[in-house]
């Protein structure tokens, strides 16, 4: 995956190959598979090796475990009101899925599965699903009432209608888009400026001087990347607040 | 790109994978992991709401300890002024009382030295207008007049009584 000659390889980062050996091959369990169950390990680790005590002043861990709770409970009662709670084992889910995805794709040699749209894709797609799924079921037909604002004029009604319909279709590809291309564009750069450090340290004299630039570069992008894996996984769960609370209360 | 790889079987199995650790993951946080963190928080904010209301039922009764404590304070000032103020009145009904005794005594050794003084006088008087009287006849024999002894007595009491004016 390194620079081999003077190519830069930024994307061999993102193919996907098997992972575990023969078995994983046999059933197509990939590398990105792999650290989708990182990611599962480490969240479960986290909230309930951190919270084996369970003590009434909590430790370093539990704190960061009831954090987390405390987030997405704020976040989920704030956005979509208290009827929002059953919704909030999914919303965690949600989030800390995305969030230990981004920030494990930060570690070398790491696949980083919130960069496939595929995946990020299925991802928007289970919101979407579900958000129509919960609108339907708590409003029967008056769901469809949602796609022509009350108040309204009816002569515009054959602009809003399908205005408003492609607005909630396109919610679970800009949902995708906007965490993919985010995770895939940091990741290449970091490539691109960790392959100039290698490259620059390759030009006689002055070139391991030169590439400290580029390495510098990358440290501050490495510190870059930190926010923008939380902010995308934040924006992520509350966008999907935002949609469920849509589906609660139909504006 | 290999994102779009779509001809990739891998990109179908890792949806599906996708799907199964997702799910899996879901299951685990929402019935064990996630109904722990509720409970800890559930009871700390109990203890946390017990913990409140004992500390205000505290304040509560330290304010009625100290309301009582002002009562009492205030009872035992009260009691103390009125037993001061009564061993005044007593204090100063005796001195009075001893004062106007000692009034009555002076006054009397007053009037006693008083009359004492009178007694001594008149009495002085008296020698000196027999004195006068007797000075006045001799006077009067010396002169060669003679004059009745009752006669000069008035005379002289009369010019005594002037002169003591």
């Amino acid at each position: 995956m390194a620079a081999e000659g003077n190519a830069i390889d930024a994307l061999g980062q993102f193919v996907l190959y098997p992972a575990l050996g023969q078995v994983g091959s046999a059933v197509g369990f990939t590398n990105s598979n792999l650290y989708m169950v990182f990611a599962g390990v480490l969240i479960v680790a986290l909230m309930v090796y951190g919270m084996r005590e369970a003590a009434m002043v909590p430790g370093r861990m539990q704190g960061l475990a009831e954090s987390a709770y405390g987030f997405i409970d704020d976040m989920v009662v704030a956005q979509v009101g208290e009827e929002g709670r059953r919704f909030f084992p999914f919303v965690f889910t949600l989030f800390m899925f995305i969030l230990f995805g981004n920030m494990l794709g930060l570690f070398p040699y790491a696949f980083t599965f919130t960069s496939h749209i595929t995946v990020t894709f299925a991802l928007a797609a289970t919101v979407f699903v579900l958000v129509t799924a919960v609108a339907i079921a708590l409003h029967g037909r008056k769901f469809f009432g949602y796609f022509m604002p009350e108040g309204a004029p009816m002569w515009l009604a054959p602009i809003i209608i399908p205005v408003e319909i492609v607005s909630y279709l396109s919610r679970p590809i800009s949902l995708s888009v906007r965490l993919f291309a985010n995770m895939m564009a940091g990741h290449v750069m970091l490539k691109v400026f960790a392959t100039f450090v290698v490259m620059l340290a390759g030009l006689g004299t002055v070139g391991p001087v030169l590439s400290l630039m580029p390495l510098a570069l990358n440290i501050a992008l490495v510190a870059f990347e930190v926010l923008v894996a939380f902010l995308q996984a934040y924006v992520f769960a509350i966008l999907t607040c935002i949609y469920l609370h849509d589906a609660v209360h139909l504006h | 790109m290999p994102q779009l790889d779509f001809a990739n079987p891998l990109m179908t199995t890792t949806l599906l994978w996708l799907f199964l650790i997702f799910g899996a993951l879901y299951f685990v946080l929402k019935s064990y992991a996630l109904p722990r963190v509720a409970t800890v928080l559930e009871n700390r904010a109990a203890r946390i709401r017990a913990d409140l209301d004992a500390a205000q039922a505290a304040q509560r009764e330290g304010e009625a300890a100290l309301a009582e404590l002002r009562a009492a304070t205030a009872a035992a000032r009260a009691e103390a002024q009125a037993t001061v103020a009564a061993a005044m009145a007593d204090a100063q009904a005796k001195a009075s009382a001893q004062a106007e005794a000692i009034n009555a005594r002076l006054a009397a050794q007053v009037d006693e030295a008083e009359a004492r003084v009178r007694a001594a006088r008149d009495a002085a008087m008296g020698a000196l207008r027999e004195v006068a009287g007797s000075t006045a006849q001799a006077m009067l024999a010396r002169l060669g007049v003679s004059a009745p002894a009752r006669t000069v007595t008035a005379a002289v009491d009369r010019a005594a009584k002037q002169g003591a004016r």
